[in-house]
């Protein structure tokens, strides 16, 4: 369960206007996420690492190439392949209990079975005693916590994540990370998440997507094998950011010379 | 709220401290709570002079055109115990609670509207070339159709209702999160769940302002529409006491329509607090 397949992904916005050119976003993206496996794509912004997600989560359709979930190609959206968001999205009107509540609800699971669901996970994500309040008296932390309990509620085969740390402030976002790897560990599912930190991909992923500029495709596909929890002072996790750093460097020369990037189209 | 701060904070302030606290946030004083009363004594003071002393020199009929605060103190009271004011009240309150009946059908219609394109191209050019017409020029096609009746009356205020309604909740659906629906979708809702759970939910904030908009309009159009074509209600009542000459009537039932549209719009406020306090605290 929960093995994605990228397939030869093409994705191509059509222009506005007339004299507007189409946009490719994605040009021949294939990479297979495993079972159980913590997966980061990794890239500068525009690298259409988004709008992979959200072809993946069936927000948008490929022009080209397909994405299965377990064989099966991807349609519309649905909770097997439920989405953590930058901005939370969390449904203002709903309590805490409500919002992680809400998919198993949609799933017309039974209300004493819902609740008891949803509180098992607003437990795993530290929420105790917080059940009744609304999100706007939550702190931004607090919310995300909520949005990651909403979506680990529904059992998706899949977790996908966009940049669901970058609104943080900066002892936020790590504690969050932390608190993201034991839940990892707990809860072993297949998650794909979408960073441009490179610290972020080192410290939660199995394997880091590492994209190229626009059209973006993969430019490098890359095991990390450190035991968790990982500090960053850690000399392999020095060594591999280092690395990492160099591809994306690399990537950010070749974009600035754009007939050798026509080259290799 | 300021009394809260004080006590949250007091454990750690000084008596000094407090003490310049009050003196930089003072509760709005008793001196400026005064002058409000004094403006309006001052006004009905002047009112009463006007009607009792100064106009009786000029021409002893004027008084019965500007009736002193005293007499329509007395109107009021005569038309309390005679329950006459009761009864126009309720005419006129219930014309506006069944014309906002009927026009609460501009909730699911705005909803369909702001949610499919098609539906948006559909009906949109009628509803714009209709909105710009006033309901009350509505009045002597509508006189006409359902003759001096409670129904003349409701159609007229069901137009002024209407459109404010259908426009908000529009802009209600179109202003609506992307993400939410998104949300909504990833954790498995289906087209319907996403219409009824997620949009009308986060419009529904829009959708009140609407209803509270409409309802004014609608109040407005219901003197209008009483005026002319009506046997009950507030807005006969002073048309009909204008035929009499009874102008302190005419004031009461003056004083009683601005009251009633008030106490329409502070239940609404009273509703939409209780019903979406996390509206409220997000536009705070």
């Amino acid at each position: 369960m929960g093995v994605l397949d990228v397939r030869s992904v093409v994705k191509i916005y059509p222009g506005h206007g007339a004299g507007d050119d189409p946009v490719k976003a994605l040009a021949d993206v294939s990479f297979t996420v495993r079972e159980n496996e913590f997966c980061s794509i990794l890239g500068h912004s525009g690298c259409g690492k988004t709008t992979l997600l959200n072809i993946m989560a069936g927000f948008d359709a490929a022009t080209l190439g397909e994405i299965t979930l377990d064989g099966r190609p991807i349609g519309k959206p649905g909770w097997e392949r439920a989405m953590i968001f930058q901005d939370y999205a969390l449904f203002p009107w709903l309590t805490v209990l409500g919002n992680v509540g809400f998919g198993l609800d949609m799933k017309r699971v039974p209300a004493a079975e819902r609740e008891a669901i949803a509180k098992r996970q607003i437990a795993l994500v530290g929420l105790n005693g917080f059940e009744h309040r609304y999100p706007h008296q939550l702190s931004g932390g607090m919310r995300q916590r909520v949005a990651i309990a909403r979506a680990l509620a529904v059992d998706p085969s899949v977790l996908l994540m966009d940049e669901p740390f970058a609104a943080l402030d900066a002892q936020n976002r790590s504690m969050l990370q932390d608190e993201m790897v034991r839940i990892f560990m707990e809860q072993r599912k297949t998650m794909v998440l979408v960073t441009h930190s490179i610290e972020e991909a080192i410290k939660l992923s199995d394997r880091i997507i590492v994209m190229t500029r626009r059209p973006g495709r993969v430019k490098a596909d890359i095991e990390v094998r450190m035991s968790r929890p990982r500090a960053e002072e850690d000399p392999e996790f020095v060594a591999l950011k280092a690395r990492i750093r160099d591809l994306i460097h690399d990537e950010f020369d070749l974009s600035e010379a754009p007939a050798a990037a026509a080259a290799t189209r | 709220m300021s009394e809260l701060a004080t006590a949250r904070a007091t454990g750690a302030l000084s008596p000094e401290e407090l003490a310049a606290l009050h003196a930089q946030h003072r509760p709005p004083g008793l001196f400026q709570r005064a002058a409000r009363l004094v403006g309006l004594l001052l006004f009905f003071g002047l009112w009463e002079l006007m009607s009792v002393v100064i106009l009786p020199r000029i021409d002893p009929n004027l008084v019965t055109l500007m009736p002193p605060p005293t007499s329509v103190l007395a109107g009021a009271w005569e038309l309390i115990q005679s329950g006459d004011l009761f009864k126009h009240f309720k005419a006129s309150l219930q014309r506006e609670a069944v014309a906002f009946l009927y026009a609460s059908a501009a909730i699911p219609i705005g909803i369909v509207m702001g949610w499919s394109r098609t539906a948006q191209h559909l009906l949109e050019p009628v509803f714009e070339m209709l909105r710009p017409i006033p309901p009350i020029a509505w009045i002597p096609l509508a006189i006409l159709w359902f003759g001096i009746s409670d129904l003349q009356n409701q159609f007229i205020i069901f137009l002024g209702i209407f459109f404010p309604l259908l426009i908000n909740t529009i802009a209600g659906v179109k202003n609506v999160e992307p993400n939410l629906i998104r949300a909504a979708r990833c954790l498995g809702a289906s087209e319907l769940d996403v219409l009824v759970r997620v949009v009308f939910r986060a419009a529904l904030p829009q959708i009140v302002t609407g209803v509270r908009v409409g309802l004014g309009v609608g109040w407005m159009a219901l003197v209008a529409a009483e005026l002319v074509g009506a046997t009950s209600g507030l807005g006969w009542l002073i048309s009909d006491a204008r035929s009499v000459l009874r102008t302190d009537i005419i004031l009461v039932g003056m004083i009683s329509i601005g009251l009633a549209g008030l106490l329409i719009d502070q239940g609404l406020r009273w509703v939409a607090k209780k019903l979406l306090p996390w509206s409220l605290a997000m536009t705070r």
